[in-house]
């Protein structure tokens, strides 16, 4: 009778357990791929910096139209000559673990990025050569040279802000339970499965967080991605394929929001890296300039991605503020891309080395344009290789053409310096020239939006005007998420992070 | 007996020095470089020839190999370069997730390959054999992916019953965790299911038209106590000793099957290490597993040689 009893109470316990847990409002997001590990010094993955949207504030964010905003910081103002910048810090701000955000707090996540071993964020705040405490709020940034791409910078995992009691415990492996200052803490991870964070109690605006909990899910695959969402297996999910767009626009419960992505595809020339570099098409500008008048970026995308996509011509899209208009897309001219080849002394088929890295959509627009650039006289020879591969072979300069894009930076700066300037990390077809870099460089040290502005132009039109730079841009892709109509409050972003805060589940 | 298992663990020595050189080799052979995956989109040289320096990746080939080999003497397999976590913590997180989907596969396998395997010999030349070769020639020709997705949208994104993925442990909701694994589990157990039906099938012919078992019928035995005491287990030796094989392949992990279904066990560890050049991570991994099927198949020869007697001598 007595144990009759006491299962009878364990049962309505369990049951009242279970009806709290209900409670709970659950958000499941469907990543596209396993983050590394969640440092924001030593992270270095896009889908890692997802998670971070919910569990890392930065000092600052971008909005919807990718103005700056402040997040942890208050306010900032650049010294006259550009070498200081002061930042104010936002009061009443607690880290998971209780410790106070303030000035001390913010000097050493600063001073963590970019001293630890193994720090990606070391290049990112490479201008800055001091931090210092003003007072409790308040920090200074002492730069080496006046860097306007700094503030850009800070709304990254640069910015990010993390607890320096718990740094200081954990070490290199601070990545295994961040504890930062964002609207969700840290609960568990297991690899490759899962990542579970809860709702942080003393979040300094706690007032638009509606959600107990988030789970991040990476699954690969995107077809099962999707199932899963159709499924309710899933909240949101990032990254579908364009070529799902329609399935999802016509799954009644479904929403699918875009935004233009902040980054670019295009193809990127040979140059002067090796050998292979000995082409016409690295030689002579008047054969670059028929090969992108073989082109035509809207067919390409009407035809591989339904006309979702923005055909560009530039390291930012059309639609940006930093475009530049007096440079705009060509139009296609088959008779005059022949007639520059003949120009050029180009006679017959000119076979290039065209590598491109493996997967079903690059494929696809590789063979598109292998058959535009035909009816003009290019021979492309389609290498597919593996991604990994692809990289070492362009840094040794084992291509002519190679097929690859950018994820985009906040900063116009981000998106071309360190592709175009002379010997630069990104610049693997040794592109080099005076005028070129010599814009590259001002444009890093001008505050105001219409010098830099003018800058860029000369960039853009030295580099694509006269077809005397090394990549032709060919377009950008919208940053895709699909998501229940059970959610609400989803605002697209230009960089695809999906920010929880401000978020409902019905 | 006894000198025969010194003999044998004396051989697994070199066995596995050599499965170590042969893993560490290949891999030096994987074209791109780990230090510039790891160094991230912006590639900064700094960042790279820093992790060279950190994971040993400027030291010549076989200087890295003796580092490695010195870690796992002492029970270290390394970190992870992508995620920082020691290899032996991932390889002990995946385990239980890859043991639980090949016990739940081997077992849907037995049941249904060696199931229809008996019935269709018994029932030879008639609807029911025809049935259950159809069935073995669909298990052996339907690709692991296609049935997955098929599988997902029926019981997942159409009927709503089944979570088109991702794991949930036992510890933590026993149903939830059958629920999670049935699917992977059905796919993987329904090819080795085929090859069971069809090896299941061969044996218990031969051993039905034995004189034994026409013994037995002759002293006017139930044909079911023919069929399931005298002919069955003898017809089984074969079979489970197929079964156990593919039990070790099953436990060094299901790489398309764990893909699909988001299983994050040793499959889905090792492809991912693959892609990401994470090199510790491969390494660890695939020394385990190999360990792990050397020493299955030893205890396959000290079981042979326990049950039979002729090959004690």
């Amino acid at each position: 009778m007595k144990v009759g009893r006491s299962i009878a109470i364990a049962a309505a316990l369990a049951l009242s357990l279970a009806g709290a847990a209900q409670a709970q409002t659950h958000l499941r997001i469907g990543l596209a791929e396993d983050p590394d590990v969640l440092d924001p010094s030593l992270a270095r993955t896009y889908v890692g910096r997802i998670v971070f949207a919910s569990i890392c504030d930065k000092l600052f964010d971008i909005d919807e139209k990718l103005n700056i905003v402040p997040q942890l910081a208050l306010s900032h103002e650049a010294s006259a000559d550009g070498k200081t910048v002061t930042i104010k810090l936002r009061p009443g701000v607690k880290f998971h673990d209780g410790e106070p955000f303030d000035a001390e707090a913010a000097k050493y996540s600063l001073e963590r990025h970019m001293t630890m071993t193994g720090s990606f964020r070391k290049p990112e705040l490479g201008q800055v050569d001091k931090v210092e405490v003003v007072d409790p709020m308040t920090i200074r940034l002492l730069l080496k040279a006046p860097f306007s791409p700094l503030l850009a910078q800070l709304t990254d995992r640069a910015g990010m802000m993390v607890s320096p009691k718990a740094a200081k415990e954990a070490g290199d492996k601070f990545g295994n339970k961040p504890v930062c200052a964002g609207p969700y803490k840290f609960v568990e991870r297991v690899q490759q499965d899962r990542i579970v964070v809860e709702k942080f109690a003393d979040y300094w605006d706690k007032a638009n967080v509606h959600i107990d909990k988030i789970t991040y899910l990476p699954i690969v695959d995107s077809t099962v991605r999707l199932a899963n969402l159709r499924s309710g297996g899933l909240d949101l999910i990032e990254r579908p394929l364009a070529t799902d767009i329609k399935t999802i626009r016509d799954t009644p419960k479904l929403k699918l929001v875009s935004a233009v992505e902040i980054g670019y595809q295009g193809l990127t020339i040979n140059l002067s890296n090796g050998p292979k570099a000995d082409t016409p098409l690295a030689k002579s500008a008047k054969v670059r300039k028929a090969f992108e008048l073989a082109l035509d970026r809207d067919a390409l995308n009407q035809v591989v991605f339904n006309g979702e996509f923005v055909p560009g011509n530039q390291w930012v899209s059309p639609q940006h503020p930093y475009y530049q208009q007096s440079v705009p897309i060509p139009k296609r001219d088959v008779a005059k891309a022949k007639a520059l080849l003949k120009e050029a002394g180009v006679n017959g088929p000119l076979a290039i080395d065209f590598m491109v890295p493996n997967n079903p959509e690059t494929r696809q627009v590789a063979e598109l344009i292998q058959s535009m650039v035909a009816e003009v006289g290019f021979d492309m020879k389609i290498r597919v290789t593996e991604f990994a591969t692809s990289l070492k072979q362009s840094e040794l300069g084992e291509y002519q053409a190679y097929l690859i894009g950018w994820s985009g930076r906040t900063d116009p700066d981000g998106n071309i310096y360190a592709f175009a300037a002379c010997k630069a990390p990104q610049n693997v077809s040794g592109y080099c020239d005076p005028g070129t870099d010599e814009a590259l460089n001002k444009a890093r040290t001008l505050s105001e939006p219409e010098g830099r502005k003018h800058m860029y132009e000369i960039v853009a039109k030295r580099m694509v005007g006269e077809n005397e730079g090394h990549i032709i841009y060919l377009y950008h892709r919208r940053v895709l998420i699909a998501h229940t109509e059970r959610l609400e409050g989803y605002k697209p972003m230009p960089d695809g992070l999906v920010r929880v805060v401000g978020l409902r589940l019905k | 007996m006894l000198p025969f298992l010194g003999r044998r663990l004396l051989q697994l020595i070199p066995t596995l020095f050599f499965v170590s050189v042969i893993i560490f080799g290949l891999q030096q052979l994987l074209p791109g470089d780990p230090a510039l995956i790891m160094a991230g989109e912006d590639r900064d040289p700094e960042v790279i020839a820093q992790i060279r320096a950190q994971y040993r990746l400027d030291q010549p080939i076989p200087v890295q190999y003796v580092y490695w080999m010195k870690g796992v003497l002492s029970g270290d397999l390394g970190e992870s370069m992508r995620i920082k976590k020691p290899v032996l913590d991932l390889v002990l997180e995946k385990l239980p997730v890859t043991a639980q989907l090949a016990g739940m596969a081997i077992l849907i396998a037995l049941v249904i390959g060696v199931g229809a395997g008996i019935v269709s010999a018994v029932y030879k030349d008639t609807w029911l054999d025809y049935g259950a070769n159809i069935f073995a020639l669909w298990g052996i020709s339907t690709p692991n992916f296609w049935l997955g997705i098929l599988l997902i949208f029926l019981f997942s994104v159409q009927l709503g019953w089944l979570p088109a993925s991702g794991y949930v442990r036992p510890s933590e909701d026993l149903r939830a965790s059958l629920a999670s694994t049935i699917m992977p589990a059905f796919v993987l157990g329904n090819a080795i299911a085929a090859v069971l039906m069809r090896h299941t099938r061969g044996a218990m012919l031969q051993v039905l038209s034995s004189d034994y078992v026409r013994t037995a019928r002759a002293k006017g035995l139930l044909e079911r106590s023919v069929v399931l005491k005298h002919a069955m287990r003898n017809a089984l030796t074969p079979v489970i000793t197929l079964g156990a094989l593919e039990l070790g392949t099953l436990l060094s992990g299901a790489v398309l099957t764990e893909q699909i279904f988001t299983v994050p066990g040793f499959g889905k560890l090792i492809v991912d290490a693959v892609f990401n050049r994470d090199y510790a991570v491969v390494q660890g991994v695939v020394l385990v597993t190999a360990t792990a099927y050397i020493t299955l198949n030893l205890l396959a020869d000290i079981a042979y040689m326990l049950a039979n007697p002729r090959l004690r001598s």
